[in-house]
């Protein structure tokens, strides 16, 4: 840990994260309100990211279908507060358990397949959720459904409510922390340890008389869980769900942004989130022709930018150039 | 901890809150799609406000206007963004446009939140049209179910009796069959709900249709679909069938029919509430206008843009350029202004009542194939969400 | 419901099965020997598209049109091969998926900056735009009938040239070994800019073909290549006539799908219950049928023998 005074990935994370807390207090003051919803919503993919990056940074499974427990995760949240269940002990443990059971079916389908067949098998199961989403009429289909109030966590008609906006704002800061800290007791665990095995060189792992399979399909569970989670909030922060939240084009987003930010670290989907939202919303201000830059741009970070943001910070440190 | 999150919120309240610091000016939000292939439809409804812009000189009363345009990128979730900047950081003090039904539900909290006026100058989707409908939000273009209830009407007067419904499975095209569906009196003899967007071929849902021989058949495909939707019913060899369409064949389609020399669309019959050929003043100044900077014909999604521009303008006049949501709001109720589709009043969910035309594809005087009006299908039409308004 | 009825429906599914073919001969020859993942396939569709509806209406001749448009598209392929997929074989499959999806994002662009976002209608010569007597009681378009024509030929091209000429032993070599075919002296540079021309050219050649049926539009390319992946994934990648079978296996089940599926869930659903879960389900059924195959045959259909990596 002492370390840290020398690391610029370290300190560059830790001034990010003390620029997030403060977004609420600061911006308003100077008259950038608006930036409390651009940070919350950055928060929010970032928790998906990390999500995300558990199986795919740590485990080598690439899942092109990670939309789907976002919008598994809001659609439970709106579909209970469409019916006018807005308590957050209800809402929250139900959604998460669906997108529990979720993963682990897809996943003990798609574990079985590597490589491009993995991808693929997984972008395949998001579709069906998506056009699943697309067919309910009741909840809006295609459209979308507006969720008029955020959960409510009361017991005896006191506690926090989500309307609040700061306070969701801190709520989304505590879990984002939160799921980093749980995916560093992951990842440092023994589990942890077989996961990345099992991405480096399965067949030995197997060999050594691990059943790689069963500890893969366990850490799919819990990363579609925190994906799920993600979801959840988002359908908060919104006050809306459709099923574009779990097209196929969200879920190469959040891979993205786990390429973007640095691939296998605990930080990175954090930046990689920040940098894809951020780069999006500044191009997109410039010129309406913003995917002529941002295509080739991306291209270029794939080819010359090997570990994303966090890599090339990382690059700074005169130690290990 | 809630005394600081109160405190904050005051002063997060504080922060965006509506300034009336900008004396003597107006600044509108409008949001359309601007990117992806759907440009087309914001273009043309740019292109309209650019022209009511040029026709009001600018100005609003005693304000100036301005007009800040975002892009929605045909996504919601884009869409809700660009609304809360529009809101929360430009202050826009109206926000109006949106083509589609669900960009318009996921950013309608946003404007109303802040307790400002919505204004939406294209989507009519029923959740806001019943009970979900709201003081602030007004609909200067139609409700989802009116324009192909008109339709049933015109089907029930030509004497269609076994029709074939195709239409793509989303939330528009299941209010568009619905709506046909309550106004149509014959026999519904087929009916296909497609994938959408992705099916752009329909050769199995034609082979249904030539086994099911229906006097008619009619269609919703609104964009770049309805295009390959005609040219492949012609193809199919079903040109003999009479096609009813609502959403499908407009001035944004047309130009490349013609291009393609697909006659089959000639003659063919829909419903809306505006032609470009409809005997009213604003009308034909508009429509003319729109011709002669643009070179083609307005669609309806530029009417509709060009009417919210010239109803805005009529409430501020009204209030005498005091943007304060409640004396805007009753003034915008009033609809005191020129419409190009002629009469216009606001229903009580603050959806026009207004009537629908039968309308033609036809050839005009220079050759160019445009739609003409030949005769109104609804007269003064409610939407039947209407009483489940609370308003 | 009658027998020309199901043929004519099984003609529709074929015709979409041929389709996908070609533009899965490409991806799955690009994939299985290059190595290269190229979600930027679909755009090389809609510039075929694009072209010869330019050319088409500027020569007021579809024939010529498309005759035109084949080289237009083998070059762009080319420059898009040396210009940025280039330094993407030696990569990872996930850093080719996002570079590649990179190009998507270009390509959709420019095609609205050079031809407007409106699409083009591409009009089909007065032969083609009709239909034909079948046997069997079968009216069906012509223009469809040689889209499956063409398909069958361009199929049978492919089998000839991999298997029966130098250049697809070179290809197969290639295929099976990499290192080795080189190490024996093969130009394996060269030989993968033509792999990847070739895959290009038959991906142009769908949007060619598909142009006069719908229409030169921006997007159209992502839309059918994630059918297109569909097919290569069943078929098992790397393997042409895995890729020939599972996209004619597609094409009929989803056109199937949109023609029975309502009326076979009648059969015990009440009608309100089945047209919801009718065409939720058609446009479900080829991921079902994908994720299906993929439970029992984790490789596809036609899994590619044993590849060093």
């Amino acid at each position: 840990m002492k370390d840290i005074a020398r690391n610029p990935a370290a300190i560059a994370t830790f001034v990010l994260f003390v620029v997030i807390a403060l977004v609420p207090i600061v911006a308003p003051l100077i008259g950038y309100g608006f930036y409390v919803n651009v940070f919350a919503r950055i928060m929010i993919w970032s928790i998906a990211a990390v999500g995300l990056n558990l199986i795919m940074g740590y485990g080598g499974m690439v899942s092109f279908g990670h939309a789907a427990y976002l919008g598994i995760g809001g659609y439970t949240f709106g579909i209970l507060s469409y019916h006018g269940i807005d308590n957050g002990f209800i809402q929250w443990p139900l959604a998460l358990a669906i997108s529990a059971v979720v993963a682990f079916v897809f996943g003990a389908v798609s574990l079985r397949t590597r490589g491009v067949y993995f991808i693929m098998i997984t972008l395949a199961f998001a579709q069906m959720v998506f056009f699943l989403g697309a067919s309910l009429d009741q909840y809006g289909s295609n459209d979308g459904l507006i969720i008029y109030n955020r959960s409510t966590f009361d017991v005896g008609g006191v506690g926090p409510n989500l309307g609040d906006r700061v306070f969701f704002y801190y709520l989304l800061l505590a879990l984002l922390l939160l799921v980093i800290f749980i995916c560093w007791r992951i990842v440092n665990s023994r589990f942890g340890m077989v996961l990345r095995g099992t991405k480096s060189n399965e067949t030995r792992v197997h060999a050594i008389g691990i059943p790689a399979y069963r500890y893969r399909l366990v850490a799919f569970v819990i990363s579609g869980v925190i994906v799920g989670l993600a979801g959840i909030l988002m359908a908060n922060l919104e006050k809306f769900i459709s099923p574009d939240m779990m097209n196929w084009p969200r879920s190469g987003e959040l891979i993205f942004m786990v390429v973007l930010g640095g691939m296998g670290t605990l930080f990175g989907p954090v930046w990689g989130a920040l940098a894809f939202l951020l780069l999006a919303e500044i191009l997109s201000s410039f010129t309406e022709h913003w995917h002529l830059i941002f295509g080739p741009l991306l291209i270029l970070v794939v080819l010359f930018g090997r570990g994303g943001v966090l890599g090339f910070v990382e690059r700074l440190n005169p130690r290990h150039a | 901890m809630f005394r600081r999150s109160a405190l904050l919120a005051s002063v997060l309240a504080l922060g965006v809150s509506p300034a009336w610091a900008d004396d003597g000016k107006i600044k509108i939000g409008f949001v359309t799609t601007l990117t992806t292939g759907a440009a087309v439809i914001g273009e043309d409804m740019r292109k309209a406000v650019e022209l009511a812009l040029d026709h009001i000189d600018s100005k609003m009363g005693p304000l100036e206007v301005e007009v800040v345009y975002e892009d929605d990128e045909f996504n919601p979730q884009t869409g809700k963004q660009k609304t809360e900047k529009l809101v929360q950081r430009d202050d826009v003090d109206i926000v109006t446009g949106y083509i589609w039904s669900n960009v318009l539900l996921a950013s309608a909290n946003t404007v109303l939140d802040a307790g400002k006026i919505l204004i939406s100058a294209n989507a009519g989707p029923s959740q806001l049209a019943g009970p979900g409908c709201h003081q602030n939000f007004f609909n200067v273009a139609w409700q989802n179910d009116q324009t192909p209830m008109a339709l049933g009407q015109v089907l029930n007067e030509r004497g269609v009796e076994d029709l074939y419904i195709i239409a793509p499975n989303y939330a528009a095209g299941k209010d568009m069959v619905s709506g046909v569906e309550r106004t149509f009196q014959g026999n519904v003899v087929g009916k296909d709900m497609t994938t959408w967007p992705s099916q752009i071929d329909w050769a199995a849902e034609f082979t249904k249709v030539k086994a099911a021989s229906p006097d008619a058949v009619f269609t919703f495909y609104p964009g770049g679909h309805g295009p390959a939707f005609v040219k492949q019913y012609e193809q199919a060899g079903l040109a003999d069938t009479p096609l009813y369409s609502v959403y499908t064949l407009d001035a944004l389609s047309l130009p490349r029919f013609q291009e393609a020399g697909m006659e089959t669309v000639l003659g063919t019959v829909m419903t809306q509430f505006w032609a470009p050929d409809l005997d009213n003043e604003q009308n034909q100044r508009f429509v003319a206008d729109f011709r002669a900077q643009h070179g083609a014909y307005p669609s309806f999604y530029a009417a509709q843009s060009y009417d919210a521009i010239m109803l805005i303008k009529s409430a501020v006049e009204a209030t005498n350029g005091d943007l304060d949501p409640d004396a805007l709001r009753a003034a915008l109720e009033q609809a005191d202004f020129e419409s190009v589709r002629g009469d216009f009043a606001f229903g009580n969910n603050h959806f026009p009542i207004q009537d629908f035309h039968a309308r033609q594809v036809v050839v005009d005087a220079d050759g160019n194939w445009t739609t003409s009006a030949i005769g109104v299908a609804l007269e003064d039409h409610q939407d039947v969400y209407a009483a489940e308004c609370g308003m | 419901m009658t027998t020309a009825f199901v043929l004519e429906q099984a003609l529709n599914g074929f015709q979409l099965g041929v389709l996908l073919f070609l533009l899965a001969a490409g991806l799955t020859l690009v994939f299985g020997i290059m190595d290269l993942v190229n979600l930027a396939h679909g755009s090389l569709y809609m510039v075929g598209a694009f072209f010869a509806a330019t050319f088409t209406l500027a020569l007021d001749s579809f024939f010529i049109g498309v005759l035109l448009a084949i080289p237009a598209t083998l070059i762009v392929g080319l420059v898009v091969e040396v210009v940025a997929l280039r330094t993407l074989y030696a990569r990872d499959h996930l850093d080719q998926v996002l570079a590649t999806f990179g190009l998507i994002l270009f390509f959709n662009e420019l095609v609205r900056v050079v031809w407007g976002p409106a699409g083009l209608s591409v009009p089909l010569p007065a032969v083609l735009n009709g239909s034909v007597q079948l046997p069997l009681g079968i009216t069906y378009s012509t223009y469809r009938l040689l889209i499956i024509a063409v398909g069958i030929a361009v199929a049978f091209g492919l089998y000839v040239l991999v298997s029966h000429t130098r250049i697809g032993m070179l290809i197969r070599a290639g295929a099976s070994n990499r290192t080795m075919a080189s190490a024996l002296g093969v130009n394996v540079g060269l030989l993968f800019t033509l792999v990847f021309g070739i895959g290009a050219v038959l991906a142009g050649l769908a949007g060619m073909l598909i142009a006069p049926i719908s229409q030169a539009s921006i997007g159209m390319g992502e839309q059918i290549l994630i059918l297109a992946f569909v097919v290569i994934v069943i078929g098992g990648i790397g393997s042409i006539r895995g890729a020939f079978i599972a996209a004619l296996l597609t094409g009929v089940i989803d056109t199937m799908g949109r023609a029975f599926l309502d009326e076979i869930l009648l059969l015990f659903m009440p009608v309100q219950a089945a047209e919801t879960a009718g065409p939720a389900l058609s446009s479900m059924l080829i991921y079902i049928l994908m994720a299906a195959i993929l439970f029992f045959r984790p490789q596809g259909l036609f899994p590619p023998r044993a590849r060093s990596a």
